[in-house]
């Protein structure tokens, strides 16, 4: 904060932080902003200033086959994908976090490392890895790849919310007779519930937003949503694609909002424990 | 699991737990929850190497492996195994050699086999190719001087030893040529020539590009994550949404929204037109700057959030008794501030750089040929002209440096984290 003593040097240096900062945020937040209103233009060309305000290339791409058939296979690919890796995920966090063995820190490192191996390494190793198998141009091989690459997100936020975890509860579960499985259902997982759901959020993100892996892996008839808006970016960049774009925007506002207020009330909660 | 961990006393008593010593029912109940949260991870780690750990270690292996010329002359190669390189190769395995192509005339392992030994020897595949058409040979004729007959590249010992080499099951040769080297006739390593030089070339600019777009996000991340840090909780919140809606994002939106912004009649073009700073509109993108931009876009959240975790858990009492004790303001930041925020400058650094190492869809959607990192090779080789060997010799190369990018990644991650917890 600025103090009442402050010289003019530093009032200057403060204002013009203050405008740097604001101009990096405008930067962050501009290429969001501008393609929305470009999707409603009656117009066949991405520039402002608009000719006119119309929904006709939201008709189009409801209207199209094409962009039907990629919204259907990411509503297939991702949710399947998103469940198997909180699955996997969460129950291995459960597994690292209270357990102490020699190579623990090398297995977290290999758990997540699908995050930092380049992606078209893991397409190109794939699809040669699941072509004989003849799990490429699948759903499930499509469903496995997006599953792995959903892995990392979920044991690190799990692995986080379990670190802030009382096992006392556990223990006090136990203690009035509960068994095991009863006290995860019961005692563990309503408490961790947030973190899964945050871990679950990032993955589907990660699957609904994958391109190269599917890329490499899905057949023509398998295009998802972002595979689709892949070839049009490259072929021919037209308002159907802002308004695409519109509609993703949206949803990962509801999914940055659904994760802000999951964040806040595990704090609550956390909060209200301690005092 | 039982009969081993009794007691002498015990051994006899039936094996009721209640009567075992506390010390080793404490350390059963120890193991089997040991054993219950090996269990826990064992589904993911199975999953893993199933699905992930082996198919990349299987790309891996075919940057050293050498089926072609096994694979179309496999008798042939066995009999050049146990040649010793000099002169010509013995008679019996010329025979060998001319059975196996009169067998094999026609065939795609041939042909592949061919296609490998053009790569080591230009012109090898139509030497093949005219040898497998001239043959057989005419009846009691000599082999070597049938074969020098029908092209006189079979009398030189090059021509054997090239084939020799290709006919190993493993070879070095795609590793060295992603390394802009190569074997030569003598089995020497010597630099590729000019117009084969093109991998260190790409690696290096795979290098130079992340490095420029780490130093972007850090300039930009910097101020900002500072910001973050020094105003209240609920406008620094407010803000953080700003830096997240972005993050959420899919990256093809934003690589999108980009085109849109940059083109010759976009936004910035039209502003700085309307500034009265350019006459006409500048290429922003299609070319390197275009593919900078939107990189610095994508991944300066990835530089804020590290920066700013660490620079939330420095106290400001620090930068207050520099300053009671007379440091200048600007000294202060310099000299105190700045040195604790090193941590986090290094995870974000390392983080985006090793990130923007694998960066493919934004260079191939916003840049020109000279902006395409080494992932656009790999996905070149794999799917436009086949030639798995090169794929996976750059996967080799390009997933090495980043691992090791990560190692000490996850040292400095480690380091930050238990610098935070100590304060």
């Amino acid at each position: 904060m600025l103090q009442a003593y402050a010289s003019p040097l530093e009032r200057t240096w403060f204002y013009a932080h203050r405008v740097i900062a604001g101009l990096i945020l405008l930067f962050l937040i501009l290429p969001i902003l501008v393609i929305v209103p470009l999707s409603f233009n009656s117009d066949s060309f991405l520039m402002y200033p608009m000719a006119g305000a119309s929904l006709r290339w939201y008709e189009e791409i409801i209207g199209s086959d094409v962009w039907r058939n990629a919204l259907l296979n990411s509503l297939i690919v991702s949710p399947a994908a998103t469940l198997l890796a909180v699955v996997l995920g969460t129950l291995a966090s459960i597994g690292l976090v209270r357990s102490d063995f020699p190579g623990k820190a090398l297995l977290t490192a290999i758990l997540i490392s699908p995050m930092v191996v380049p992606v078209v390494i893991v397409g190109v190793a794939m699809y040669l890895f699941f072509a004989p198998l003849g799990l490429a141009g699948s759903y499930t091989g499509l469903i496995l790849a997006h599953a792995v690459l959903g892995v990392p997100f979920v044991i690190t936020t799990v692995t986080a919310t379990l670190q802030g975890f009382d096992y006392n509860l556990v223990r006090a579960a136990a203690s009035l007779g509960a068994n095991p499985v009863l006290t995860f259902f019961r005692v563990t997982l309503p408490l961790v519930a947030p973190g899964i759901v945050s871990g679950g959020l990032f993955a589907f993100a990660t699957s609904f937003d994958e391109v190269v892996v599917t890329l490499f892996l899905a057949s023509p008839g398998q295009a998802t949503l972002p595979r689709q808006m892949f070839a049009g970016i490259r072929e021919n960049i037209s308002p159907a694609i802002a308004a695409v774009a519109t509609i993703l925007i949206v949803l990962s506002t509801l999914m940055l909002l659904t994760l802000e207020w999951l964040r806040r009330r595990s704090e609550k909660l956390r909060t209200g424990k301690s005092r | 699991m039982t009969a081993t961990t009794l007691t002498a006393s015990d051994a006899a008593a039936a094996p009721d737990e209640r009567t075992l010593p506390l010390k080793t029912r404490l350390q059963r109940a120890e193991r089997r929850k040991k054993l219950l949260h090996l269990a826990l991870i064992a589904p993911l780690a199975v999953f893993l190497l199933l699905t992930f750990l082996w198919p990349i270690g299987a790309l891996l292996k075919r940057s050293v492996d050498n089926p072609e010329v096994v694979g179309g002359l496999p008798a042939t190669a066995a009999a050049l195994a146990h040649w010793n390189g000099q002169g010509l190769p013995p008679a019996s395995a010329l025979a060998v050699f001319v059975k196996e192509m009169e067998g094999a005339r026609g065939s795609t392992e041939l042909a592949s086999a061919a296609k490998r030994l053009n790569t080591e020897m230009t012109g090898y595949r139509s030497l093949i190719m005219k040898t497998a058409r001239s043959l057989p040979l005419p009846d009691g004729s000599n082999l070597q001087e049938g074969l020098a007959a029908i092209d006189p590249r079979w009398g030189e010992t090059r021509t054997w030893q090239v084939m020799a080499r290709a006919g190993q099951p493993y070879t070095s040769y795609y590793l060295l040529a992603a390394l802009d080297h190569a074997v030569d006739a003598d089995g020497a390593i010597v630099a590729a020539t000019e117009d084969q030089a093109i991998y260190l070339d790409v690696l290096g600019r795979t290098f130079w590009m992340s490095l420029v777009v780490t130093l972007c996000c850090l300039v930009l991340g910097f101020p900002l994550a500072y910001l973050l840090t020094s105003l209240p909780t609920r406008s620094s919140n407010l803000l953080m949404i700003l830096v997240l809606l972005p993050f959420w994002t899919s990256i093809l939106v934003r690589v999108a929204s980009w085109i849109v912004l940059l083109q010759s009649g976009g936004l910035v073009n039209q502003a700085l037109q309307a500034l009265g700073l350019i006459d006409e509109p500048l290429q922003l993108v299609f070319n390197r700057l275009g593919v900078y931009i939107a990189m610095t876009h994508i991944l300066l959240p990835f530089m804020i959030l590290p920066l700013y975790s660490v620079m939330k858990g420095i106290s400001p009492i620090y930068l207050r008794a520099a300053q009671s004790l007379g440091c200048p303001p600007f000294q202060s930041f310099w000299k105190v501030y700045f040195p604790q925020t090193l941590p986090g400058v290094f995870a974000g650094s390392l983080l985006v750089f090793i990130l923007s190492m694998g960066y493919y869809i934004t260079p191939a959607l916003l840049g020109g040929p000279q902006e395409q990192m080494a992932s656009y090779f790999i996905a070149f080789y794999t799917n436009e002209t086949i030639n798995w060997g090169m794929a996976a010799a750059l996967s080799t190369v390009l997933l090495g440096a980043t691992l090791l990018l990560y190692v000490v990644y996850s040292r400095y991650a480690g380091q930050g984290r238990n610098a935070a917890k100590a304060r």
